[in-house]
């Protein structure tokens, strides 16, 4: 299998405050990784380091060959190769849903107009919500918007997605219907790395788990052994909290 | 107040509307015999307490009417808007027995009683306004000084203008863009070789000689146009994490918004020039649209900023995220939001230079109100100070009500909500 992210003795500060320490992770292509912990204990800003939305000051991350640190040029083409889809949707509300995804495609792949549209359309049938393109963000409901949110990140074909608390926002009635179309994309082979605190979600796709606290990776190990037979007690005084 | 012993209820509802009528109905009377009889019914008392009376009177009445539920739907309906307690009705009476009181002798100042036909100040024999001032000074008002056989330069200039940004509504989505290059670099260049001559076989006219409405409108647009780009990259730069952009900007904004207008012209006129090298002549009118484009720029930056401010961090995100640079994700996500949040500041900043452009008197260049100024003060019309600035005033508050009409049908045109 191929490494397409490695993270080598990650530090990160804000300030004073160490929110990620020492943390060492490889993923594959094509692996599916949860990422839980309480809040605070720098799950979102480890995922945010690998498109750098945060930056790190000491260690190495590497995204499909690159090194990412402050002299990286091109950011930009590593960002348009890593999906991301973010707590609170963070949609343009300016732009029709179907503008939406097909923006960053036109303006940064230079696709050729007709053709990011057909993309968009595939990725919205896909997501199921192809009948709502012409309308804006305002007029869809929570689920709806982070489902788009899903297919505008598709739209540049990444090889990498990430997800921030994807169902965080959502009424819990709505969440099914984003975790549905979030397996149909594992099952479809993409490489996914995933903060959510949805378990039944992690057991059914995640090939691997990570429990992360105060900073940390405490614990990483297989879906199955994770849930079955945690090795740290604080792993295991945290399932025990969140099942 | 104090309370009265026989409160109004419904069981005694025609006595106390009838008493509290015939109340309201005395205060209204004396009103209106006041404003158009010229009667005083309540002479006999004290100046003051006379001139309160019908107030008082009122204020009674409406106390008397005040019954919830009468059943009565227009006395419900009045006692609901104007009359819910007390201090409403003593309002809702001032407010009527102004109307009442001063709506006339405007009304008779502007027409019933002005003067509108003859040609000098002598024909103006009414008490009321002399329009015969603007009607002679009319062509002034609007073309300054320019001479009048060349006059449908600017005429042409303008209905130009007007056709094109008329056009620009009707035409298809496809050609709007060119429609727009057009009107903002083409335009401008061909508007102003029109006006000022020289070339062609027109006739050159030196920009002092330029005045009036026209020059309002000249003055106004170019700033409006110019400003608006200058204000948002200062704004962006702001907001830079480069530090020598963001503290040039800084510095920038700061020393322009710290110094009026008036000053930054004279400088214009005055100090400008010796930092030019000798020989060369910047026309005066050029140096005044760059001293106001700046000038209103730092404004408008601050403005923009303010927009961009409320955004969320979220959207900085997604753009990044979608792998946009810099300049793509402030022009394609960041300022279309931006900017439709902070419209009417956006709008507020136009109205305001529109208005300031009075004050390029002080270069010795006569836009509307600059005009007025010079014709009150001609010895044939000495005392038209009250017409002409009347006069200005309509022109400007019918260009900026405009421009604020404008800006809310965009707000509305452009918001995404339901």
């Amino acid at each position: 299998m191929n490494k397409i992210i490695e993270l080598k003795n990650v530090n990160k500060w804000f300030d004073k405050f160490q929110a990620l320490k020492d943390v060492n992770l490889e993923v594959n292509q094509q692996e599916k990784i949860v990422i839980c912990g309480p809040s605070g204990s720098g799950k979102s800003t480890l995922i945010r380091c690998i498109n750098r939305l945060e930056e790190h000051q000491e260690g190495q991350i590497i995204v499909d060959g690159k090194e990412i640190s402050e002299n990286t040029k091109d950011i930009e083409k590593i960002r348009a190769e890593v999906g991301m889809v973010f707590q609170q949707f963070n949609l343009f509300p300016h732009l029709s849903i179907l503008d939406n995804c097909t923006l960053a495609p036109i303006w940064v792949k230079k696709m050729p107009k007709k053709k990011a549209e057909e993309v968009a359309m595939k990725n919205l049938e896909r997501v199921q919500i192809a009948d709502q393109a012409k309308k804006f963000p305002g007029q869809l409901s929570g689920g709806q918007q982070q489902r788009c949110a899903l297919a505008r990140a598709l739209c540049m074909e990444p090889k990498i997605m990430l997800f921030d608390e994807p169902t965080s926002a959502l009424d819990p009635e709505m969440i099914k219907e984003v975790l549905d179309s979030m397996v149909d994309l594992a099952k479809a082979g993409m490489t996914m790395i995933v903060v959510t605190h949805e378990m039944g979600f992690a057991k059914e796709v995640a090939d691997n788990m990570i429990f992360m606290d105060e900073g940390r990776i405490v614990e990483k190990a297989k879906t199955k052994d994770f849930f079955d037979n945690p090795r740290s007690d604080r792993t295991k005084l945290f399932l025990s909290q969140i099942l | 107040m104090k309370q009265i012993p026989i409160k109004p209820t419904k069981e005694n509802l025609t006595t106390f509307v009838t008493l509290g009528g015939v109340l309201v109905l005395i205060g209204f009377i004396d009103v209106l015999a006041n404003t158009f009889l010229e009667l005083n019914f309540t002479a006999f008392l004290p100046s003051k307490l006379s001139y309160f009376a019908p107030l008082i009177i009122g204020t009674i009445g409406l106390y008397l009417i005040r019954i919830e539920f009468s059943g009565n739907k227009l006395l419900d309906k009045i006692n609901t808007n104007f009359n819910s307690n007390n201090l409403n009705a003593i309002l809702s009476l001032v407010v009527i027995f102004a109307l009442i009181k001063y709506i006339p002798p405007i009304l008779n100042w502007f027409f019933f009683e002005a003067n509108f036909v003859g040609s000098t100040k002598e024909d103006c024999t009414g008490n009321g306004a002399c329009w015969v001032f603007v009607k002679v000074w009319f062509n002034r008002f609007v073309y300054g000084m320019y001479p009048d056989a060349e006059q449908w330069r600017i005429n042409s200039a303008f209905i130009m203008l007007f056709a094109l940004v008329g056009a620009s509504f009707f035409v298809p989505t496809k050609f709007k863009k060119y429609l727009l290059i057009f009107l903002l670099f083409v335009y401008p260049i061909i508007g102003l070789k029109l006006i000022s001559g020289g070339e062609f076989g027109l006739k050159y006219v030196e920009t002092g000689a330029w005045g009036g409405l026209s020059l309002t409108f000249i003055v106004s647009a170019f700033a409006l146009i110019l400003c608006f780009p200058i204000g948002m990259f200062l704004a962006l730069g702001r907001k830079s994490n480069l530090p020598a952009i963001r503290y040039t900007s800084i510095g920038f904004i700061e020393l322009w918004r710290g110094v009026p207008l008036i000053t930054v012209l004279f400088m214009s006129a005055v100090m400008f020039p010796m930092f030019l090298p000798d020989g060369t002549y910047v026309d005066k009118l050029i140096r005044v649209l760059i001293a106001i484009t700046l000038f209103e720029a730092a404004y408008m930056a601050e403005v923009i900023r303010g927009g961009l401010q409320a955004l969320p961090k979220g959207q900085y995100e997604a753009a990044k995220s979608l792998g946009m640079g810099y300049w793509r994700m402030h022009f394609l996500i960041i300022l279309p939001q931006a900017l439709k949040l902070v419209i009417p500041g956006i709008a507020n900043t136009f109205l305001a230079l529109v208005k300031d452009t009075p004050l390029i008197f002080v270069v010795g260049l006569l836009e509307l109100a600059g005009m007025v100024n010079l014709a009150k003060t001609n010895p044939k019309w000495l005392g038209m100070a009250m017409e002409g600035y009347v006069f200005a005033g309509l022109v400007f508050w019918i260009i900026c009500y405009a421009m604020s009409r404008y800006s809310q049908n965009l707000e509305k045109k452009l918001s995404t909500e339901k």
